[in-house]
């Protein structure tokens, strides 16, 4: 196991998961959803917003705001501000960001929230105005949104690697047996593999139930000192490693590895860990295809051994490879920004054995990924952190 | 293969005449030079001047380089599809109603990969022939094509959305006493448009070519003085909402400058028989078409202008015509923009001197009238927004971007 030239995360916690329960359609601002999750981190954490000294947000449907309008809105007096951008990959960028802050003390405890609301013509707008070069040169062409461009990369991997839509259908149908136990799951029905075969075409291979149910939502979680956290008298998970990566390969004529192939090595070697020492693995599952691309690229398999992989095993909280605890964005709903967080939120929650239904036996160590920003012809962003609970 | 048109039948006069709806319209500023080439009928993408790499979308600054000094530039239209998807359920209206609907990606041999509309004859793996189109919406978009022809190619869904083909479709060309009115509909005929309607002014009048012209099948001459307001409108409310190729022939060419020409009256006859001409046109015949921009298989696509080329520069010799001209291209753009909303599109066909007796004292190269309406087809069967038809045309072009001023000092000696 190669090491890394990283500076380790002396004693970094993350502590107080909170996911504020989603819903298909709000008539709610994301101000509000963002505010429902900072009053759930205080009530966490048993603090006052007064304590909160930074704060890190992310959304795509503020409007005209960003974190500093926030901070007038909702009392909050921080030394340290940012606002990420990033989508799918916004999680893991705010807790690198966040960790590094603690660490030099330049706050005490920051609270990393992401939060969006879904009116009715939410999704279409935010998929018109995604970025220059999707209105220049992407969402003319048909307007698929994501669902055309993932198709794109979906149907050259697939041919590529030999994956089946069968071998899809796994990680979506076991997720879908993962969300029956999370309460707050949007999907609440079963889902068999037969079914998956049988739905609807959205964008050829991208069939009904590769697709996620964008809603309304918030997910957000404090990083603190180790220090702080037993002042607080709360428990948070250590923060082992992390690795963070944009706009990599950009000479891959289409995408087939994210990121993650580029820096896995760090990240492990950052925790001082190997990928089987993992207990579960949360990855960031727009469609299935993107997690399976994160099973290899996360190095649990080689490159082109997705399929094999999930063939060869039990990917539900009791299975031998759990993955996506909670339903994942495909079964508990894709809440915008907060869609990067449900992945960390629910490996906090495992890890400090807090995870209820859904808890994976004997969680100690886990990993979460991050994967966003389909800015024209590829996902640019990608993240992972490993997280351990208090015992390890 | 691609399935052939089929003619539409007689409209049910009873059923609701679907409105039109547009694609997403919204691009950079930069990404409008892709419009000019995309009007032209050209094939150009950034290239850095600095390093020589193409690049796509458009951008501010050289991806290898950083250098600004992007140039949109003609590029090799080669391509190959690296891979296809066919979008069911599209997030826009435009597409929605038009699913299922086909796009790749297909790796350019220029270099950068490009998300386009594919033809229904291009698949996954397949070398294609890329270009830029004006869509419905009036912007640029990408589409591949097989390259080389297959049957019934120009009859694909998609491409017809992104071209005002004459198959099957009515034309009205506003005058046919000419011979350039009498080749274009000759063209139109070729080009397999169902109906078209000539427009005569004082029929009692004979002129060159009429016995031709009504014994052509699928021709209907009607009474139209398009300088006179009420005549054009007494048409448009006869056959206005049948009309989905208009042609504006309208052709009034005298020579002479301003100091030499004696009294008004002359000018104010160029006036009335161009550009009022147009004008009475445009509000006669424009709102209806603009109506009936996604009518089915025969619906409103095209209006098309003949303009002289000394519109975008004053040629004094036959100055005081230049300036009408000019006056018409301002007021084409007007007409664009305003049959935008009905995904109506204005093409203007460039010409030079033509073979004809108004031109008679100037020296050749002269456009022949059949060049002129076989290119006129063939910038509607390919979409374009600006043809430059004949060399003389293409040269004023050239020189135009090139130089405006020594264009203009050029023509003045």
């Amino acid at each position: 196991m190669p090491g890394s030239l990283r500076r380790p995360y002396d004693r970094i916690v993350v502590a107080a998961p909170v996911t504020i329960p989603y819903a298909r359609y709000s008539i709610k601002s994301a101000h509000w959803w963002i505010g429902r999750a900072l009053k759930a981190l205080t009530e966490a954490a048993g603090i006052t917003v007064r304590d909160i000294d930074g704060f890190c947000v992310s959304s795509f449907t503020l409007g005209m705001d960003t974190g500093i309008g926030l901070t007038q809105h909702f009392g909050l007096c921080v030394r340290w501000l940012d606002h990420i951008p990033l989508g799918g990959a916004s999680a893991i960028a705010a807790l690198r960001r966040a960790a590094r802050a603690v660490e030099a003390h330049d706050a005490d405890i920051i609270a990393c929230v992401a939060g969006d609301t879904n009116h009715t013509d939410s999704f279409r707008r935010t998929l018109e105005n995604f970025s220059r070069f999707s209105s220049d040169a992407v969402y003319p062409h048909g307007a698929g949104g994501a669902n055309g461009s993932f198709a794109l990369i979906a149907r050259n991997y697939m041919r590529t690697y030999g994956v089946k839509r069968e071998d899809l259908g796994r990680i979506a149908v076991s997720q879908r047996a993962n969300a029956l136990r999370n309460p707050h799951a949007l999907m609440k029905t079963p889902l068999t593999l037969e079914q998956y075969m049988a739905a609807r075409p959205i964008a050829d291979p991208i069939h009904l139930f590769d697709c996620v149910m964008p809603c309304a939502g918030a997910e957000a979680f404090l990083v603190m000192r180790e220090e702080t956290a037993k002042a607080l008298g709360i428990t948070g998970a250590k923060l082992l490693g992390t690795i963070e990566r944009h706009n990599a390969f950009g000479n891959d004529p289409m995408q087939v590895r994210g990121g993650w192939a580029m820096d896995i090595d760090d990240l492990y070697g950052m925790a001082g860990v190997k990928p089987d020492d993992m207990d579960f693995v949360q990855t960031y599952d727009d469609y299935p295809v993107i997690s399976m691309m994160q099973f290899e690229d996360l190095g649990f398999c080689k490159k082109g051994e997705g399929a094999d992989f999930v063939r060869g095993h039990d990917l539900t909280i009791d299975g031998d490879f759990p993955h996506n605890t909670s339903g994942g964005q495909l079964s508990a709903g894709q809440a915008g920004a907060a869609g990067a967080y449900i992945g960390v939120t629910e490996a906090l929650r495992q890890v400090l054995g807090t995870a209820g239904p859904t808890q994976v036996k004997n969680a100690k160590i886990g990993l979460a990924s991050g994967f966003g920003m389909i800015n024209y012809d590829r996902g640019l962003s990608s993240g992972a952190a490993i997280l351990a609970g208090a015992a390890s | 293969m691609t399935e052939p048109l089929v003619r539409p039948r007689r409209k049910n006069p009873l059923a609701r005449t679907r409105l039109p709806t547009l694609p997403p319209q919204w691009r950079s500023r930069t990404s409008h030079e892709l419009t000019r080439a995309a009007a032209e009928g050209r094939f150009a993408l950034q290239c850095c001047a600095a390093c020589g790499h193409f690049t796509y979308p458009a951008r501010d600054a050289c991806p290898v380089c950083l250098s600004d000094e992007l140039v949109f530039k003609d590029a090799p239209h080669g391509g190959t599809v690296l891979s296809e998807t066919t979008l069911h359920i599209p997030a826009d209206v435009y597409f929605r109603e038009r699913a299922p609907w086909r796009i790749g990606l297909v790796k350019l041999d220029a270099g950068p990969t490009m998300v386009a509309h594919l033809h229904g004859d291009s698949k996954e793996g397949d070398t294609v022939r890329m270009s830029l189109q004006i869509d419905k919406a009036g912007q640029p978009v990408a589409f591949a094509q097989p390259q080389t022809e297959t049957p019934h190619m120009s009859d694909d869904k998609q491409w017809r959305e992104m071209t005002a083909d004459p198959k099957f479709r009515r034309v009205l060309v506003t005058n046919g006493r000419t011979v350039i009115g009498q080749e274009v509909v000759r063209a139109m005929k070729e080009a397999g448009a169902s109906i078209i309607f000539v427009g005569i002014a004082d029929a009692w009048k004979p002129f060159p070519g009429e016995a031709a012209l009504r014994a052509m099948e699928g021709v209907t001459i009607v009474p139209l003085n398009t300088a006179d307001e009420k005549s054009t409108f007494d048409l448009a409310a006869d056959i206005g909402a049948k009309i989905d190729i208009l042609v504006n022939t309208s052709e009034h060419i005298r020579g002479g400058g301003l100091l030499d020409r004696h009294g008004t009256s002359t000018s104010v006859d160029e006036i009335e028989q161009s550009y009022m001409a147009f004008l009475h046109l445009a509000q006669a015949f424009g709102p209806v078409m603009r109506m009936r921009g996604a009518d089915g298989v025969n619906s409103a696509v095209a209006w098309v202008n003949i303009l002289s080329v000394y519109a975008f520069a004053n040629w004094p010799q036959f100055g005081q015509y230049s300036a009408v001209q000019a006056a018409c291209l301002s007021l084409s753009q007007c007409l664009r923009a305003e049959l935008r909303p009905g995904g109506v599109r204005v093409m203007n066909v460039f010409t030079g001197p033509l073979d004809t007796e108004w031109f008679q004292t100037v020296p050749p190269p002269k456009l022949a009238p059949r060049v002129l309406a076989t290119g006129l087809v063939r910038g509607l069967k390919n979409g374009l927004e600006d043809a430059f038809i004949g060399d003389v045309a293409e040269e004023v072009r050239q020189r135009f971007a090139a130089n405006p001023k020594a264009l203009e000092r050029e023509l003045g000696q």
